[in-house]
């Protein structure tokens, strides 16, 4: 055996499946290849047994900066240290008892059965003359078995799919054993039920006591799944923290320069991330753009008007809308004014007050898949007061109306008056509707005479 | 388990291939001799030591005699031939078929070592300038008698091959790293010059030059068993070596930052490989001069019989090396008119590789 450099913090060596924890901390590291500056005083200190999303958008720095934890890369400053022990200075024996890596590129361009592709990932723990300890082939088995790759086993490497090279790649990580895993974009090529499949896989090695640390560009993968993320942001971190704090409409504009909305996913309950078109520029620069916009309707359609016309930062109230429904939803996670009833019951008096108020005080209402009820039917009244409207339906009238035929004609009366526009298009639609009149405030009365 | 059995029977099987091969060959020449011969004559010229004994004058170092070991050998079987075949077969046929052997046995181990390092399939035992080297040395040598200090042929040629490879091995090495394109690059480079310098040489080679060129060409006329005492060695303690590293070299395969990442201390690895495969290439080429063909051929052979795997790849390609080798230089040897081996082993060789390439893919590594 030449190898000699044996770990002071050594996790596994005897293929136990629970390895110790291991704490990472990244020290001052800048990085640079050549005059090209990657890596800028990166300080982070990653506790044990968390499992980190490092995030950002391209050519932030999320590879460079895991290339240099794994030790691939030697940071021109600063230090990594894993349970204190510089990860420069170990053998690569040593290091590679501590950390595994799934690297991003897993191209294989040779015709190894996929059982001897995770079955190097023994290596570190074999010394060179013995053969495999029934240890080794366990390991070997169960990381097959848990990453369901054990029926490609006898494949060859080359012949395999890229989503199934990839969670091959991830079994040989885990026989490997080690506290701590980098994996860099493990769902990349995955397709969405096996990407779900792998992180939870990795969800439940973080929870077996593995340090894991993985760069995700799928944010709302990264915020369903990571402890903690940390935005980087041209080679710096820009933010550090849960998901929910660091994932905000504000640094996803700065760190991405995108225009997109947080809320939550009404399904996983943590944060979805919707990225728009960005016209907030165009917005900006028009004169026309509305004050407050108030939002009338139910469903996606309004849903999608709070988040739009929110993300282009126009001023937004909803309502009355029944809480539960997926515009009430949207514009509770945006911190939208919003009048919200109890489903089902008639609208009470002063959420109908409240509802005159905000229609009064909007430049512009919009009036999105409104369904005419019980609730609606009293509204109708101020909103025939009201000048300027904009009509988003994506479900046609007579699925939503629930009225008689007298509140269908003025709803009607309304509609025709209104710009009509798409969900798209809202934010155009909304600035002409701005524009068309002139003074919002004193139309009140002059209604009749504009139709 | 089932891979361990896998090496072992094609190992076992290819031996007893080359042991075939090797009986075939002894038969065969200008005398013809029957194979029963041939296994007695062979089993008669084998020798066991049985006595050690101590002489008190054997070696005199500094005025003082130091008692040194001396072996002595006894031969183990001595079945009835006739003498003439003995000689045939001991003195002329069998140092030739087992420097052959050897050669093959290197080169085959030696390509496999280096399409695997360089991830190339265009890799092959001389790929850092070894042969050229040796060549340079040989030429030197044939063309310069008076001018190599350290005289024979064999050394001037093996000395020459493992210079080129050290200096291939400085140039391409930069702050404790050598990138493998780079090495390639500097590789190309250096057989290109020395080339030049071969071409030179033989300009002015006046009557050697015959003797220059058919040292190029690759042969094993006239071996002695000196020669076989000179390159076997070497070759069977430097493939053992490299079998020590067959894992490493699989998992070198991946690339060198997984590689890395799995424990392999790449660098270190990198430079061993390089120095056991050259020196087992110097080896054989100093004895038997460029012998091409064998040495990328035969691996992509085995490659597409056994697969990938360099712990059963690597043993194999170095038996089918050998048993290729001493079936070409068999047909170099008793052919209508002799002929340089290495002729024989790319006339045949290429258009077997080429049909190999027609009817399966070969597989890239």
């Amino acid at each position: 055996m030449i190898d000699s450099g044996q770990p002071t913090t050594e996790g596994d060596s005897d293929g136990r499946p629970h390895p110790d924890p291991a704490t990472i901390a990244v020290e001052a590291v800048s990085l640079s290849f050549g005059e090209l500056s990657v890596l800028e005083d990166i300080s982070l200190t990653i506790e044990p047994g968390e499992f980190v999303g490092f995030v950002g958008p391209n050519g932030a720095g999320k590879t460079t900066l895991l290339r240099t934890i794994s030790g691939a890369l030697e940071p021109n400053a600063g230090t990594i240290a894993i349970d204190e022990t510089d990860v420069h200075d170990l053998s690569s024996r040593a290091s590679s008892r501590l950390v595994s890596v799934v690297p991003q590129d897993t191209s294989l361009s040779f015709s190894f059965p996929v059982r001897d592709v995770v079955e190097m990932g023994r290596h570190p723990h074999r010394s060179r003359f013995s053969s495999a300890t029934p240890a080794d082939r366990e390991a070997v088995e169960r990381a097959l078995e848990r990453t369901r790759t054990a029926e490609l086993a006898d494949r060859p490497i080359d012949e395999v799919s890229g989503g199934q090279r990839q969670r091959v790649v991830l079994a040989r990580a885990i026989a490997q054993a080690t506290p701590v895993m980098l994996l860099d974009e493990p769902t990349a090529s995955l397709d969405v039920n096996h990407q779900v499949e792998t992180l939870e896989l990795v969800r439940e090695l973080v929870d077996e006591g593995r340090t894991v640390i993985a760069a995700i560009h799928d944010l709302d993968l990264a915020a369903r799944y990571c402890d903690r993320l940390v935005m980087l942001s041209d080679g710096a971190v820009a933010r550090d923290g849960p998901p929910s704090t660091v994932l905000t409409g504000d640094a996803l504009a700065d760190s991405f320069e995108a225009n997109a909305v947080v809320t939550r996913n009404p399904v996983t309950g943590t944060e979805t991330v919707t990225a728009l078109a960005d016209d907030r520029e165009v917005e900006t620069d028009s004169t026309s753009r509305p004050n407050r916009v108030h939002v009338l309707g139910t469903g996606t359609a309004a849903a999608g008007v709070v988040a739009r016309l929110t993300a282009a930062g126009i001023d937004v109230t909803v309502g009355p809308v029944s809480s539960g429904d997926a515009a009430a939803e949207t514009a509770r996670s945006l911190g939208v004014e919003t009048i919200e009833t109890a489903p089902f019951a008639r609208l009470a008096a002063e959420d109908r007050a409240a509802a005159e108020r905000l229609l009064r005080e909007a430049d512009v209402t919009v009036l999105a898949d409104l369904v005419l009820g019980a609730g609606t039917q009293s509204l109708l009244e101020p909103l025939e007061a009201t000048a300027e409207m904009v009509v988003v339906e994506t479900r046609p009238l007579s699925e939503r109306d629930f009225a008689d035929a007298d509140a269908r004609a003025r709803y009607n009366t309304c509609r025709e008056r209104a710009v009509d526009s798409t969900l798209e298009g809202i934010c155009d639609a909304v600035a002409e509707a701005a524009t068309s009149g002139s003074d919002p405030r004193s139309t009140v009365d002059s209604i009749d005479a504009d139709d | 388990m089932y891979r361990s059995a896998r090496t072992t029977v094609w190992s076992a099987g290819l031996f007893v291939l080359l042991v075939a091969v090797v009986l075939a060959s002894a038969t065969l020449g200008p005398v013809r001799i029957d194979v029963v011969t041939v296994a007695m004559a062979m089993l008669n010229a084998a020798v066991v030591p049985v006595d050690v004994t101590i002489t008190g004058t054997s070696l005199p170092i500094l005025g003082i005699s130091v008692p040194a070991p001396s072996l002595e050998y006894a031969t183990v079987f001595s079945f009835d031939v006739p003498l003439t075949h003995q000689i045939i077969v001991e003195d002329i046929r069998l140092p030739r078929i087992t420097l052959a052997a050897t050669v093959g046995l290197a080169l085959g181990a030696a390509g496999t070592v280096m399409q695997g390092f360089f991830r190339n399939p265009l890799a092959d035992p001389s790929i850092i300038g070894v042969s050229s080297g040796a060549a340079a040395g040989a030429v030197a040598a044939i063309v310069f008698p008076g001018l190599i200090p350290f005289g024979s042929l064999h050394s001037s040629a093996f000395l020459g091959a493992l210079a080129t490879a050290f200096l291939v091995y400085a140039i391409a090495t930069d702050g404790g790293r050598t990138p493998v394109a780079t090495l390639l690059l500097a590789g190309v480079a250096i057989q290109t010059f020395l080339g030049a310098m071969i071409s030179y040489m033989l300009v002015h080679s006046g009557d050697s030059l015959r003797q220059a060129v058919y040292w190029m060409m690759g042969h094993l006329n006239n071996s002695q068993w000196g020669d076989v005492g000179f390159a076997l060695p070497i070759t069977l303690v430097g493939i053992l070596a490299l079998c020590a590293f067959r894992r490493e070299l699989n998992v070198l395969l991946l690339g060198e930052e997984d590689a890395h990442h799995l424990g392999v201390e790449v660098e270190r690895t990198k430079l061993l490989l390089l120095v056991l495969a050259s020196i087992v290439t110097a080896a054989g080429v100093a004895v038997a001069g460029v012998i091409g063909f064998v040495g990328l051929v035969v691996p992509h052979i085995m490659r597409l019989i056994v697969g990938p795997d360099h712990r059963i790849l690597l043993p194999t390609s170095a038996l089918a090396g050998a048993s290729f080798l001493v079936a070409t230089d068999t047909l170099a040897r008793i052919g209508p008119a002799v002929v340089p081996v290495g002729i024989i082993t790319a006339a045949l060789g290429a258009p077997f590789f080429l049909f190999l390439l027609s009817r399966r893919e070969v597989h890239s590594l």
